[in-house]
């Protein structure tokens, strides 16, 4: 079906894609930001945005007035308002770098996308096929690396401004982003341990992760959240560093540093940080589903093959492709709407209590649990 | 008062972590979802006024529809920010339903972008001529719109009920000699 | 193709490289560092080295260049900025120059690369397990002195960054 695809020039195929990445990651950042001003809403007991409509629209009886109190359109109106507004520059900034960063802060954010997978498919043997832009088998060590460029966005947002708030801010985010890396690595090589099972090949592919979540039998079917506890928890607070999201948005702190790093930016270069912020989340989160939350697989210890056979649709990859990509998307919007709640929940540390949580005890505690994990994976696969 | 020394617990390793507290906190905040809405969609939805509201300062006209400001000037000079401008204008004799009273003002200017809303006009008003009442949205493109003239103050303003009906008690008076 | 792309990164690598020891402003010079790891990673993914190339970006571009910059922009570079060549500095240079002459004219006149056996390269490159089994046998030496090396580093910061007893009146 999809054959002519393949047939295209590589350099027209790697063009499709990224276009698709673009078309795809836009909008969804832009629904995520949509989607935290009305569940913040929501939580705060207000309406959240509720009056963007647009007129054609509203001549539908109900399901007009139901997405306009959605407030689907501020979607459209935030994007438009921040395209045509005017883009200040200040004066006392370095204009090359003041410039760059915000493209910085975009580019790692859509590379990464490109090794995620995000569904898969049987072929006529039954083997699960990963649906993934670059299938590399180093998936994770590739979203790590280019993910960990997008430091430089921060801190070149900050020098380039020249002034004080930007500054603090990118001081605190570089050294934040440093700390938590080291512990997010670590959480996540118990994983890897188990699935580098000898006899295997060597992999750190992301797809890999998820098949070793739809085995049979009981510790086969569980999802790494229930085997490796620990792991999943300090790569989820990690990870809330990573993507500087509360409780610790050290860069942006709007109480204390009025917007962090991007103090000076406005219009469309301020909303590209914002796009970088909201994919780097959605990328987060699609990596913690895939290594703990059993990517596609639609429950814990009943992956996607035995669903596809109990629907009866084991046959039709087209619809089993489908339903995997939905599985996964709405294990991430889940946890995209955890983002939010955390959000609302807990209140931002002190900068001292994140160093000293990230050094002191996420550190230790990666490493502990690395120990015994390799210890147990030694004495259980030997 | 005695003063009885309390011993802290030391946090049990759960608390430490944090951990549980951070999930009854999420549970916190995971009901407020479905608690209704405690805010008003504003233009649509008006909040109540209480009684005793200081909104913007407005003239009122006593209940047979006759200004009750005799320009005395008083409001003006209380005025803190010296929002008020008054020119005093003389009452002809010919009007007979306001016999007695000999002053009016010709210009009543309050500049709404100096009013403080502090009040201080309606309490030292001798006649009950000058009241905040609930007014609360006022705006303006220009600085001159933000100036509330007479006829806008009147019209703002309204009737309120009397209870002194003070002109006709003067009238009354002088109608008898003015004996006291 | 593959020849074209190999000029244009290793192009691209001494380019930036150039940068980084002529630029003035050390926030440029720290980012021409991050363009010229780059390249090299590019020259390592053209290699099917993908191991290498995403370690050599998470590790020295994701991070050391991160903490390079981090520092600099803690320092004031204005007064040094300015300043000329020193003593040191002048014969620190024309020594590296000359190791660096020599390196090259050593390498072009009787270099001998024995062209490499295709599949183990192959092997290398991908397959991780490979690669983490050459670690941890044949190149057990070198990881282990390497690690050595960075633990006397990181001995000497502690030792610098240490309050001393006794010494805490000086500030
Ligand atoms: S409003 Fe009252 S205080 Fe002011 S001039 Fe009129 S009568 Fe006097
Ligand atoms: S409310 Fe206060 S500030 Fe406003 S006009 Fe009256 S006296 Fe002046």
């Amino acid at each position: 079906m999809f054959d002519f695809f393949f047939q295209l020039h590589p350099v027209i195929q790697g063009l499709a894609k990224g276009l698709a990445v673009i078309m795809v990651i836009f909008p969804l950042a832009g629904a995520c930001s949509l989607a935290e001003r009305k569940v913040s809403a929501w939580m705060q007991g207000r309406p959240g945005p509720n009056r963007a409509i647009v007129p054609w629209i509203a001549w539908i009886p109900f399901l007009g007035v139901f997405l306009q109190k959605l407030g689907v359109f501020h979607l459209m109106s935030d994007g438009g308002k921040l395209l045509f507004k005017e883009e200040p520059v200040p004066g006392h900034v370095n204009k090359f770098y003041f410039i760059l960063a915000p493209a910085l802060a975009i580019m790692p954010a859509f590379t990464t996308v490109a090794v995620v997978p995000f569904g898969a498919y049987f072929d006529a043997a039954g083997a699960a096929i990963p649906l993934v832009l670059a299938n590399v088998d180093i998936g994770l060590l590739a979203v790590f690396a280019v993910s960990s460029l997008g430091i430089y966005s921060l801190i070149l947002a900050g020098w380039a401004s020249n002034s004080k708030y930007p500054f603090l801010g990118s001081i605190r985010a570089s050294a934040q982003l440093i700390s938590y890396e080291l512990a997010m690595t670590m959480s996540v090589i118990p994983v890897f341990l188990w699935i580098n099972a000898p006899g295997q090949p060597g992999t750190m592919s992301l797809a890999k992760a998820v098949e070793f979540q739809s085995l049979p039998g009981f510790w086969g079917g569980s999802w790494f959240i229930v085997l490796m506890p620990i792991s999943a928890l300090i790569f989820l607070i990690s990870l809330f560093a990573e993507t500087n999201r509360h409780p610790f948005d050290m860069a942006e702190s709007e109480s204390d540093l009025v917007g962090g790093f991007h103090t000076e930016y406005g219009a469309f270069k301020w909303s590209l940080f914002f796009v970088a912020e909201y994919s780097h989340m959605i990328i987060g989160s699609g990596v913690f589903v895939l290594l703990f939350l059993g990517g596609w697989n639609p429950l814990p210890w009943v992956p996607l093959s035995t669903a596809a056979q109990l629907l009866g649709i084991t046959g039709l990859p087209l619809v089993v492709g489908v339903l995997s990509i939905v599985i996964f998307l709405a294990k991430v919007v889940a946890m995209i709407f955890f983002f939010m709640w955390v959000r609302w929940t807990v209140p931002r540390f002190r900068y001292d209590q994140i160093m000293k949580l990230g050094w002191q005890k996420l550190l230790p505690l990666s490493i502990a649990n690395l120990l015994f994990y390799a210890i147990a994976i030694a004495v259980i696969q030997k | 008062m005695a003063v009885i020394p309390l011993e802290r617990k030391p946090l049990t390793f759960a608390e430490r972590t944090y951990l549980p507290q951070i999930a009854s906190g999420l549970w916190t905040t995971f009901k407020h979802i479905f608690q209704p809405q405690v805010t008003l969609s504003y233009p649509e939805q008006r909040p109540a006024i209480p009684p005793g509201y200081r909104g913007v300062p407005t003239l009122v006209r006593d209940p047979n529809g006759r200004e009750k400001c005799v320009s005395c000037q008083l409001c003006e000079f209380v005025c803190p920010p010296k929002a008020i401008r008054i020119t005093p204008g003389e009452i002809p004799a010919d009007q007979a339903d306001r016999a007695h009273v000999e002053k009016a003002p010709q210009a009543f200017d309050i500049d709404m972008l100096r009013c403080i809303y502090c009040g201080l006009c309606q309490e030292v008003c001798p006649e009950e001529a000058i009241f905040l009442q609930n007014q609360y949205s006022l705006s303006g493109y220009t600085r001159e719109e933000m100036v509330n003239h007479k006829d806008k103050l009147y019209e703002l303003g309204g009737t309120l009920p009397d209870q002194h009906y003070k002109w006709d008690q003067k009238k009354t008076a002088a109608e008898h000699g003015n004996t006291h | 193709m593959a020849q074209i792309l190999f000029y244009a990164f290793a192009l691209f690598t001494l380019a930036c490289a150039v940068g980084v020891v002529v630029n003035k402003n050390a926030v440029n010079a720290a980012m021409c560092l991050l363009l010229a790891l780059v390249g090299v990673a590019g020259l390592f993914v053209q290699l099917d080295a993908y191991l290498l190339a995403f370690l050599l970006l998470l590790v020295y571009a994701g991070a050391v260049v991160a903490l390079f910059l981090f520092i600099v922009m803690l320092l004031d570079t204005k007064d040094t900025a300015s300043r000329g060549f020193r003593k040191v500095s002048t014969f620190a240079s024309v020594f590296a120059l000359g190791l660096l002459a020599t390196g090259v004219s050593a390498f072009a006149l009787r270099g001998r690369l024995t062209t490499p056996n295709p599949n183990l390269a192959a092997a290398v490159g991908t397959d991780l397990k490979h690669y983490a089994y050459q670690l941890f046998t044949t190149y057990l030496l070198p990881v282990q002195v390497i690690g050595f090396l960075l633990l006397i580093a990181m001995l000497g910061v502690i030792v610098l960054s240490k309050r001393w007893e006794g010494l805490d009146d000086i500030k």
